[in-house]
């Protein structure tokens, strides 16, 4: 009975670790799509936050500020795409592309110039810290391997993520700002036309959701393991574009898509662990398969943003 | 309007190829900011990666290698993209394809030519039904292709993994296949540059003997074949003209009595079938197996930049995949010969990209030019 | 129109130029409202209204001229600095986020919050039920837009106006999407507004309500000032000589109608709209050989659905459709136009024309597959071309380039583009929907000419039009079409407004 609960225990707080460095980078495409601005480079700001999370928590041996950093560092490819997409009207899919080759590009040419030519960095000596780590172990509130440990006892990262949920669903839902973000998503001329500038609403989206993906490559670098290198980022941030969807467009929907995504996981590593004979590869198709399915099902018939991918230009010269 | 000289004229100077031509300058232009500010002599990188390409036979048969699948998975996503489909998923259809050459060079026993074809068929069906999927689930269900081919990437990618765990197919422990047949291989003189005849031949013909030894093979004539072929279909036939028209304007084609569903699966699968062939020539003719795959190879996504700065035009494919496979070529050298990075690379790519999306930026800049030069 | 103050002038524009480019779509235009005055300004399709009031609102900034609200010159920089001074506008094309509720659309932009920016949806609801019951403007403040029929959308946007203090009020062409009883309830309103001292602009290019609802009118042609009336001491004629530059004729020249044998019949016809909603509910109709039946009616009556319907492109629900002795009801559009059924659709952008093929390719996108423009799945581009150069010829399109994209020409040769093609298509049976929205009164007449033409060969001609004059000057036949069905079959000659009005407005017979 306790081997149950605990390896139940396990599969929850591996579900944990994984969902969160996706659902920064998913809650990110929730407010750009809000917006009315598609951003598939999240891949790409994810690569680029998590090299630099983890090189400037080498270098200040601080994973806060290399947590704020690699939020930075997406921010800044963030600024980049809102410019093509807001200003100049460019393809939102192909500036998200372009947005893909500059991340890793930039990630593994400065990771080559401070890392002396290898594309990873090096161990950092502190990691995210466990900000419940207290409460557990010999003679402390809860005996350290049990249950409470297992499900509670994880990177701050975690705990942040789904305080980001709740704080953006707030935003959206009950906020001026949110109120004034969906209605340039759903109809820019509308918002324009009653003074809301479009322009700064969408820049602001894109830049934020560039930050959250930075985010969410650090909560990989700095929590999950503890160095970054050239396959860690390995398609997060299309997983987290594709929970974006499956949520709905929603901040809570896009947390439950996390959850199953990273459930899927949790559920490989465990069998991995306890030697189930179900070829891991295949297993690892879960998450995308069970995307299409629902997409098919499900999320097909959902309405996107009325706005999203169309070029708003107030056709002034 | 005077005639074809100055359209081309006209061409050059402010429409697509303007903009792409002003958009590879700014990815070598900023590239070679970058590579200054990380200290590096922008001019003696170019200059590395120009020798690189050019200075030997040799370098410029791998650089044709590295273009060939670039080449190939570029024409696959312009394909698409002229019937208004974002093929994302190259990379899946490449990885399909690949896995089902390596599987058919290894397993079956057939005569050399048929060998060949049967591999490249096969290569061809599956990848294009990997891709047609993603057509179908638009036409029937409208799923957004650009996240289904997402999707069908990294699940393309987890199978062709999965069956190099398969023992009578994957050696053990290497995480690679086995090699394919002789009889499947599609190298130049492959067998003959290895035999005691060939070898002592080509000590005499050194210049010859530079060329063999880069893996060549009939992969890039395959690639120009496929480019042309590309160019007639969407121009010169009907099948093109609908395809167009649905990328254009899938209302009206409907009205036209066009059927877009149809439409929109077969360029799928004709966008597939192309990434297909791409996988199948790399592995028939360069790596002769597969192997298990951390992350992306990329040929797929480097195929979308292929595409892009092609103009998604066949012609076009074939000039911004050797510009690209030069590139990722000759910018390996940069690292050797200075301890620059080669990543400044995608870097470039990516700068490249980001101008060829931005029309609008560079029509700015060159009507600013013209407009000082006037006054 | 005793509201109005003389002495108060809320609105003088004086000299305006707007320039797009090398374009110039206001050329020293100058309009002055009084306050508590109705005002049409009054033009053609493309004559400029709406960019000089897109100037107003801030929405557009004009090249050259002055603008003074209430005597005082200002600069609209943006509508936020339009509505601080009274200026609201409702748009052509409603500008309301469908998925948000009344009371949202109508705060969006000046919210009512508690602290932090957080929401206080209570007191917007309290204040839009305040306003809404003040100048007799009923809504649900708490219905999503979505849901609320045009009429009700049209009110949401005044009360957008109202609620941002708006004092000045310009409706762009208000009247084009309201049922005849819809429009007697917004000149209502209008009149409510006139007399708590707001000043109302009207962009419109109909005649009757101007005389019905107007004080005075500004005249433009072609951006230029041409001449401002007072509406009372004019004649609708007059009004129209000023529009167009030359006298009109509201008539098309036509001989009487040689109806023959049925060429369409339609039995209890039932379709559903993209929400699943029977937007065509038992519509029955016979169309003749040798006339023009007229489908009058206020849109979103289920008309587009019946011409999609009709060319295979959504599914019939229910009932039948015979095109001569063949059932097409379940025909893809391609076996349809190979049966000698052909469309001109409401949409000439959307459904009409590949707007990046050229003239030539757009041609021949029913007929691609067939000899002479391609064989065996090969297209011959020399025949494409020389066709192309045959259509530009006969139906005079210009600029008569047939490489030229379909993009590049203007509305009334688009429209000739397609009149070209679904006509070289000989079809027996021809559907106008439309097919005159957007143009300028030379091409209207084109296009009414040419449907003439279509019946004086034999053939059948469908003409569905909200706009009443175009229905009673071309039809034969008028059949009007409310919530789906034919609820009223007139011939032309004992038609006349009154009467397919009421019927427009699901009024008996």
């Amino acid at each position: 009975m306790e081997g149950l609960l605990n390896d139940i225990a396990f599969i929850i707080g591996t579900t944990l670790m994984y969902s969160t460095p996706l659902i920064f980078p998913a809650i990110g495409g929730v407010i750009t799509e809000r917006s009315g601005i598609i951003n598939i480079g999240l891949e790409g700001m994810m690569y680029f936050g998590a090299f630099v999370g983890a090189a400037v928590a080498y270098f200040t041996q601080d994973p806060w500020l290399g947590f704020l950093c690699a939020g930075l560092a997406g921010a800044s490819l963030g600024l980049l795409h809102a410019i093509a997409t807001v200003s100049f009207s460019a393809e939102q899919i192909v500036s998200g592309i372009a947005i893909n080759f500059l991340g890793v590009g930039l990630a593994l040419f400065i990771s080559r110039l401070v890392f002396d030519g290898a594309t990873q960095t090096l161990t950092v000596p502190n990691k995210i810290p466990l900000p419940l780590d207290f409460l557990f172990g010999d003679g402390r509130l809860f005996p350290s391997a049990g249950f409470m440990d297992l499900v509670f006892n994880r990177f701050a990262t975690v705990y942040i993520a789904f305080a980001l949920v709740l704080v953006s669903w707030f935003v959206l839902y009950r906020t001026r700002l949110g109120m004034r973000l969906r209605a340039v998503g759903e109809h820019p001329e509308a918002a324009d036309s009653l003074g809301i500038s479009v322009f700064k609403i969408r820049y602001g989206a894109v830049i934020t959701s560039g930050f959250l993906a930075g985010l969410g490559g650090a909560a990989m670098s700095i929590a999950v393991v503890s160095r970054f290198n050239n396959t860690l980022i390995s398609g997060h941030g299309f997983i987290a574009l594709a929970a974006m969807i499956f949520g709905k467009w929603k901040p809570q929907g896009a947390l439950l898509a996390c959850l199953i995504f990273g459930g899927a996981k949790g559920l490989e590593i465990f069998m991995g662990a306890k030697g189930v004979p179900i070829p891991s590869s295949l297993l690892a198709t879960l998450p995308y398969i069970l995307t299409i399915v629902i997409l098919i099902g499900w999320v097909g018939r959902s309405q996107p943003p009325a706005a999203i991918g169309k070029i708003f230009d107030k056709g002034e010269d | 309007m005077n005639g074809p000289a100055s359209s081309l004229r006209e061409k050059f100077l402010h429409g697509s190829l303007a903009i792409t031509l002003m958009s590879i300058l700014f990815g070598f232009l900023l590239g070679g900011v970058i590579l200054l500010v990380a200290g590096f002599n922008p001019l003696e990188a170019y200059w590395v990666i120009v020798e690189g390409v050019f200075s030997r036979p040799k370098y410029i048969s791998y650089v044709i290698i590295y273009s060939t699948p670039l080449i190939i998975t570029g024409l696959s996503v312009a394909f698409a993209l002229r019937t208004g489909l974002f093929n994302i998923g190259a990379e899946g259809q490449y990885i399909m394809g690949a896995l089902t050459a390596a599987a058919a060079g290894y397993y079956l026993k057939l005569p050399i030519l048929l060998h060949v074809t049967a591999a490249v068929g096969l290569a061809v069906l599956v990848a294009g039904l990997w891709g047609g999927l993603a057509g179908w689930f638009k036409a029937r269900f409208g799923v957004n292709e650009v996240i289904s081919t997402i999707m069908l990437n990294w699940t393309a990618l987890y199978i062709s993994n999965w069956a190099i765990t398969i023992p009578s197919f994957g050696r053990q422990g290497t995480g690679k296949t086995y090699e394919i047949q002789p009889s499947a291989q599609i190298d130049i003189l492959g067998e003959w540059k290895r035999t005691p005849e060939g070898i002592a031949f080509l000590r005499e013909h050194p210049m010859l003997w530079d060329i063999l030894k880069s893996p060549v093979n009939l992969g890039f004539i395959c690639a120009l074949i496929l480019a042309f072929a590309v160019w007639y279909t969407l121009n010169r036939t009907t099948l093109g003209y609908e395809l167009r028209a649905v990328g254009y304007n899938p209302h009206a084609a409907e009205a036209g009595g066009i059927d877009v569903k149809r439409s929109i699966v077969v360029s799928m699968l004709i966008s597939g079938a192309l990434a297909g062939a791409a996988g199948a020539f790399q592995v028939l003719g360069v790596s002769h197996r597969i192997a298990t795959l951390a992350i992306m190879e990329g040929y797929g996504f480097d195929g979308i930049a292929v595409s892009l700065i092609g103009n998604n035009s066949g012609p076009g494919c074939v000039f911004a995949g050797l510009l690209f496979g030069g590139l990722k070529y000759g910018g390996s050298k940069i690292q050797d010969v200075m301890g620059a990075p080669t990543e400044v690379i995608n870097i470039m790519i990516g700068i490249i990209i980001f101008f060829v999306a931005m029309p609008k930026l560079i029509r700015l800049i060159l009507n600013f030019r013209e407009r000082r030069r006037r006054t | 129109m005793t509201s109005i103050d003389f002495s108060h002038k809320a609105v003088e524009m004086i000299d305006v130029v707007k320039k797009f480019g090398d374009f110039v779509a206001n050329d020293r235009i100058s309009l002055t409202v009084h306050r508590g005055e109705v005002h049409a300004l009054l033009g053609e399709n493309g004559a400029g209204k709406t960019t000089l009031m897109n100037c107003l609102y801030g929405l557009y900034h004009p090249t050259e001229g002055t603008i003074r609200i209430n005597g005082e010159p200002v600069r609209i920089s943006d509508p936020n600095v339009a509505i601080r001074h009274g200026i609201g506008m409702v748009h052509q094309h409603f500008k309301l986020v469908e998925p948000f509720t009344v009371a949202e659309n109508i705060v969006l932009g000046r919210e009512p919050v508690r602290f932090m920016g957080i929401l206080d949806m209570a007191e917007a609801r309290r204040r839009v039920g305040e306003l809404s019951s003040r100048y007799g403007l009923s809504v649900d403040p708490q219905a999503r837009i979505e849901d609320l029929s045009v009429g009700s959308q049209q009110r949401v946007e005044i009360l957008k106006a109202l609620y941002r203090g708006a004092e000045i009020l310009i409706l762009d062409e208000p009247t084009a999407v309201l049922t005849p009883a819809e429009i007697k309830e917004l000149i209502g309103i209008i009149r409510n507004l006139t007399k708590e001292g707001k000043s109302i602009i009207i962009i419109t290019h109909k005649l009757h309500e101007i005389k019905q609802v107007a004080d005075y009118c500004t005249i433009i042609r072609r951006g230029v000032f041409i001449d401002r009336v007072a509406v009372d001491a004019v004649s609708e004629h007059d009004l129209a000589a000023k529009m167009v530059g030359r006298e009109v004729s509201f008539s098309v020249p036509k001989t009487e109608a040689e109806p023959g044998r049925v060429a369409l019949s339609v039995r209890d016809l039932a379709v559903k709209d993209n929400r699943g909603i029977f937007a065509v509910d038992g519509l029955s109709l016979d169309l003749h050989y040798g006339e023009i039946l007229g489908i009058a009616g206020v849109d979103g009556n289920g008309q587009s659905q019946l011409v999609e319907a009709l060319m295979g492109l959504r599914p019939a629900a229910a009932g039948r459709i015979m095109l001569g002795e063949r059932d097409i009801t379940s025909a893809s559009p391609r076996e349809i136009i190979g049966d000698h059924m052909s469309a001109i659709h409401e949409d000439r952008q959307k459904r009409g024309l590949v707007l990046e093929f050229d003239v030539a390719e757009n041609l021949i996108l029913e007929t691609y597959r067939r000899p002479p423009f391609s064989r065996c799945g090969v297209l011959s581009h020399q025949e494409i071309y020389r066709f192309g150069e045959h259509c530009i010829d006969t139906f005079d399109i210009r600029p008569q380039q047939a490489t030229l994209t379909a993009k590049s020409l203007s509305g009334g040769n688009q429209q000739k583009v397609i009149i070209a093609r679904e006509v070289s298509n000989n079809p027996d049976v021809l559907i106008a929907s439309q097919p005159t929205r957007g143009l300028d009164v030379g091409a209207i007449e084109y296009v009414h000419q040419a449907l003439v033409e279509q019946r004086d060969s034999g053939k059948a001609v469908l003409l569905i039009s909200f706009e009443l004059d175009e229905i009673l000057t071309v039809a034969d036949r008028i059949a009007v079409i409310f919530e789906g069905r034919i609820i009223g079959l007139l011939d032309a000659s004992e038609a006349d407004e009154n009467r397919v009005g009421l019927l427009m407005a699901g009024g008996g017979p």
